[in-house]
């Protein structure tokens, strides 16, 4: 975006439309493939017209996966810099932690994109007391459903670890939460 | 009963010294899986503490009151590093060492289950800040019940020498149980005695019955192992202060 139309721009309807697109490439650091709007914990995009000040405030709300994600930092330093990158410059980044998140917020794009990753995308909602062991979760690789649960948390604090019993090949499954 | 601040350092202590307990494990773990499943819970209570320390400490920071004997401005790092032993209010509990599996997966069953139904009971808290922070942990809190649950069965229903190990280690923990109740509303020990008891059943062993309480966290009076944890956790802050990492 070239920052001398910007003004201009964000006064017209559908800026806030423009900041989410820039959110979109904004990506996961731990699971690269996903944007952090299809992971579901950008929450809110508002701009704060203060005419005191040069430039509009933008405020950008996101939530955490899990409490202790070390990734966290790394995203809101990550949007800092793409929203600087694509020219805006006042920026302030709140945690909120309810709505808790869940991962019935990630969207059908993301899903897709966990599988052709080779993890396989959460089955079933939050919340709905079935045990990890009797799930039925498909092997990303070979589409299986002869899979087994090898550990209830595996790479990082959203995943546990499965196996195909087809292909052998193991695989992460991002955990309903 | 402790005043708000103190309750939430209380809450906040908890889930830092058993996030340090369980991060012991981490490279030490009996086999991969589980050094990876502990290291994941330890990060989980160290999230959970930091919420905690962060609220605190903007009410510390609005009363700005030097007499409440905290270092100002407050923050969430001050709360954790530059507090000692006896302004520390967790339960005794949660720093007792982790000596073996049976020990540390056992204490991590008892301590989750009493988190489970006190977080149940917070999320109606009429501070929406301390209603937020319980949602958001209630859900890790659950995993962390089924997790150990499993493997306080597997380990009574398991071998000679696992159900040895496991019944050690009923035998050392049991008297630091009580304390979680002392200040909390009747319904929340007996839905932990039913939990325990029904987990206990299915793996075959006794729960003791109620008797000596340990007790004296939540006033600062630990047993000696929390002085080495601190010791260990807060000696980068004491020796170089205001360092970075």
């Amino acid at each position: 975006m070239n920052s001398d139309n910007r003004d201009t721009m964000l006064l017209k309807e559908g800026t806030v439309d423009a900041i989410w697109a820039i959110l979109e490439k904004v990506n996961d650091p731990e699971i690269p493939v996903l944007s952090i709007v299809d992971l579901g914990i950008v929450r809110a995009v508002s701009i704060d017209h203060d005419f005191k000040e040069a430039e509009p405030i933008i405020k950008i709300t996101i939530t955490p996966t899990y409490s202790g994600c070390p990734a966290m930092d790394v995203i809101s330093i990550q949007i800092k810099m793409a929203m600087i990158a694509a020219g805006f410059h006042h920026i302030t980044i709140d945690q909120v932690l309810s709505p808790a998140w869940t991962t019935d917020w990630i969207t059908e794009n993301g899903k897709q994109q966990l599988k052709a990753y080779g993890i396989a995308p959460p089955v079933g909602k939050s919340f709905d007391n079935a045990y990890l062991e009797h799930l039925v979760i498909e092997c990303p690789q070979c589409n299986s459903t002869n899979t087994t649960l090898v550990s209830a948390f595996g790479s990082t604090a959203c995943k546990a670890l499965f196996k195909c019993l087809d292909c052998k090949e193991p695989f992460d499954y991002f955990k309903c939460h | 009963m402790l005043n708000k601040i103190d309750y939430l350092l209380h809450l906040a202590d908890n889930a830092l010294i058993m996030g340090h307990r369980c991060s012991e494990w981490c490279g030490h773990g009996p086999v991969l899986e589980q050094d990876i499943a502990i290291s994941n819970i330890a990060l989980d209570y160290i999230g959970q503490s930091r919420y905690l320390y962060q609220y605190t400490a903007e009410i510390v920071n609005g009363k700005n009151d030097p007499s409440l004997g905290f270092t100002l401005p407050a923050s969430e790092d001050t709360l954790a590093y530059l507090r000692d032993t006896t302004e520390y209010k967790n339960h005794l509990l949660v720093e007792l060492p982790n000596d073996d599996w049976a020990v540390t997966t056992l204490r991590l069953f008892l301590f989750s289950t009493y988190q489970y139904y006190l977080f149940t009971q917070l999320l109606n808290n009429e501070d929406t800040r301390i209603s937020a922070i319980a949602e958001k942990t209630l859900k890790e809190v659950t995993y962390h019940v089924r997790w150990s649950a499993d493997w306080v069965i597997r380990l009574g229903d398991g071998t000679g020498e696992s159900k040895f190990r496991i019944e050690k280690a009923i035998e050392q923990l049991w008297p630091f149980t009580g304390e979680l109740f002392l200040n909390n509303d009747a319904f929340i020990e007996s839905e932990w005695n039913k939990k325990v008891a029904s987990i206990f059943d299915e793996s075959g062993l006794i729960m003791p019955k109620k008797s000596w309480i340990q007790q004296g966290g939540m006033q600062g009076i630990h047993t000696e192992h929390l002085g080495f944890i601190l010791a260990e956790m807060q000696h980068l802050q004491r020796a170089y202060p205001n360092s970075e990492w």
